[in-house]
């Protein structure tokens, strides 16, 4: 302890000023980010605005038990669960697919022509992206219908189906998204030992074994990591293009534990009740996080911690 | 990689796949490409072609009409000038923030920096959720003023730990520590050493930060009431999703009203992602460079 405690004193010492500039991110972090931790007390009072957070008497699990008797749970579970695993299987293998089509690629002009194209949808914002997405595949004047109706299809109103509706989010999503998240895995397989790809071609290896033999496993680790943050991002999935995305029509497929939420909290001013199912979501969120490390730990020995 | 001079014929089946490939990718930048010059020669295009459902691939009876719309739209210009101001003063803001935090982690002579790393990490794995961050920001005052976009959000874990790998990578702690011995200040070290060498890393920082700031909705539609607050995306999010154009354009009749409305949508895309869709090209390459500097697990 003591020669701890010197430790500390002497960097304290020397290096105050450093210690200075941390205050205010700290106290960003301890007020945006660590009373909201403490607020969720919330879920298990009754708020009451005039007594405040810590004044509002204790219900105890009052609101987890109305959640999950809630006629409306098992359809929140589903379709998030349902839009989340159908996102990570498609949107997790794209990125890594279409990086090693890129790597492939030996003009340079061309390599950058794609990755420059692909990469631009990324930027454009979560409301202009669900407006394109309306405007494109409205029933009668959207682009998509009319190339469906040129090619003998008759027209769909994709989002005022409820069984497309989980489609529509999800490719729209890996147009989006695929050329950014590919850059990672670039980076990845631009490290990979160049003397791993001579010892294949003395063996005679073609690019398919290749491929398989030297870039997948090289880039494993970063699949892994990828793989353990996409999944510890299950239940924290896009709500603001999904809100966005919602209408009365497609409700019953579109409806997830966030965007509840922030309906019954918000615009209801339920605010125990919705901090109950946020914390809910935070939960599971976590376990999974932690579960899925545990796992890749094992099999893989790559993990997050 | 392979010298040219030394290629070999590739087998059939080699061939065959890299034929494969570049066919596969020449379908991925055309399924890139083509709604983004469709959305672009629309909003060129006149209001009866757009509605017509005339336009395929390059503007039909091109016009400025669409634009002319936009630029007349008080609601997009207050948006415009709004987002302006929170994306240059919230990057400005997240920017010197994230170094506060970001250079003191780097340093080995910082003690408790990994229990700090700590306490900064947790927050990505768990958070209190929707309501008790508003209560926070109510609490605090921030609801309804310009503040609230500014700061609740001011700093992204992900970017610390870019910054703080960046900085431990390129500022060693050899020349930390000879400036110690010459006296030299740990302020006045960053601001005349650190800084200068970290050039890529600032324009990383800036890009991210200001391009989330750009295109963020959620927390000026949670926090914000007064429409002369509203940044751009909430004024998006009325005339393009839920259909509110104002009635500042003066057409003829109903009709002409709802043409001009579709193709002035069209416009609008354009015109609210020019700013991010023309710099990122000149940043792209600093860019990458940050998130390989991300991919080195810190």
């Amino acid at each position: 302890m003591n020669a701890y405690g010197t430790k500390a004193g002497k960097s304290l010492k020397k290096h105050w000023q450093l210690y200075l500039l941390v205050i205010p991110p700290v106290l960003y972090f301890v007020v945006f980010k660590y009373i909201p931790m403490f607020n969720v007390v919330l879920a298990f009072k009754d708020y009451n605005v005039i007594k405040g957070i810590w004044g509002s008497p204790w219900v105890g699990a009052k609101y987890f038990d109305l959640f999950f008797r809630n006629p409306a749970f098992p359809t929140l579970l589903k379709n998030t669960l349902f839009i989340s695993l159908y996102e990570l299987a498609v949107n997790f293998p794209v990125p890594i697919l279409l990086a090693l089509a890129l790597n492939e690629v030996r003009s340079v002009r061309f390599k950058r022509t794609v990755q420059l194209i692909t990469y631009a949808p990324y930027f454009i914002s979560t409301v202009v992206m669900v407006s394109i997405i309306i405007l494109f595949l409205d029933p009668n004047q959207g682009i998509v219908n009319q190339i469906l109706q040129a090619l003998g299809i008759p027209a769909t109103n994709f989002l005022g189906s409820p069984h497309l509706f989980r489609s529509v989010y999800v490719f729209s999503d890996a147009w989006q998204t695929a050329g950014y998240s590919a850059v990672i895995y670039l980076a990845a397989l631009a490290g990979i030992d160049p003397s791993l790809y001579e010892a294949a071609k003395v063996d005679g290896a073609s690019r398919l074994q290749k491929i398989w033999n030297v870039d997948i496993p090289g880039i494993l680790p970063t699949i892994v990591i990828i793989l353990i943050l996409n999944v510890g991002n299950v239940m924290a999935l896009g709500f603001e293009k999904i809100y966005l995305l919602q209408n009365p029509l497609n409700i019953s497929t579109s409806e997830i534990i966030a965007t509840y939420v922030y309906k019954i909290g918000l615009l209801n001013a339920n605010y125990s009740f919705a901090t109950a199912v946020g914390l809910f979501n935070s939960v599971v969120n976590l376990i999974l996080l932690v579960l899925v490390n545990a796992i890749a730990r094992r099999i893989s020995s790559n993990s997050l911690w | 990689m392979a010298s040219r001079s030394l290629r070999i014929r590739e087998p059939f089946g080699d061939r065959m796949l890299l034929g494969m490939i570049y066919v596969l990718l020449t379908l991925v930048l055309i399924a890139t490409l083509y709604p983004l010059i469709f959305i672009v020669s629309s909003s060129f295009s006149s209001p009866a072609a757009v509605s017509g459902g005339h336009v395929w691939l390059w503007p039909v009876e091109p016009s400025l009409i669409g634009y002319r719309a936009v630029f007349h739209n008080g609601q997009i210009l207050t948006g415009y000038a709004n987002s302006l101001f929170y994306t240059v003063f919230g990057t400005m803001i997240s920017i010197v923030l994230t170094t506060m935090i970001a250079y003191p982690l780097s340093r080995r002579t910082f003690f408790g920096r990994s229990g700090l790393m700590v306490f900064i990490v947790f927050t990505m794995l768990f958070s209190g959720g929707l309501i008790p961050t508003y209560l926070v920001v109510k609490a605090v005052g921030l609801i309804d003023t310009r503040w609230a976009l500014l700061l609740p959000n001011a700093i992204w874990v992900w970017q610390v730990i870019i910054a703080r790998t960046f900085f431990q990578t390129n500022i060693p702690d050899e020349l930390a520590e000879a400036s110690e011995i010459d006296g030299c200040s740990d302020i006045r070290f960053i601001l005349q050493v650190v800084l200068p060498l970290s050039k890529p890393i600032m324009a990383v920082l800036a890009l991210m930060y200001a391009v989330g700031q750009w295109n963020a909705y959620f927390d000026a539609l949670i926090y914000l009431k007064t429409s002369h607050l509203y940044p751009l995306q909430l004024f998006l999010r009325s005339i393009l999703i839920q259909n509110n154009a104002s009635g500042t354009i003066n057409a003829a009749d109903a009709a002409q009203q709802l043409q001009l409305t579709g193709l002035m949508k069209y416009s609008l895309i354009v015109v609210s992602s020019l700013p991010v869709l023309v710099i990122y090209p000149f940043v792209q390459r600093y860019f990458v460079q940050g998130m390989l500097i991300g991919a080195v697990k810190g």
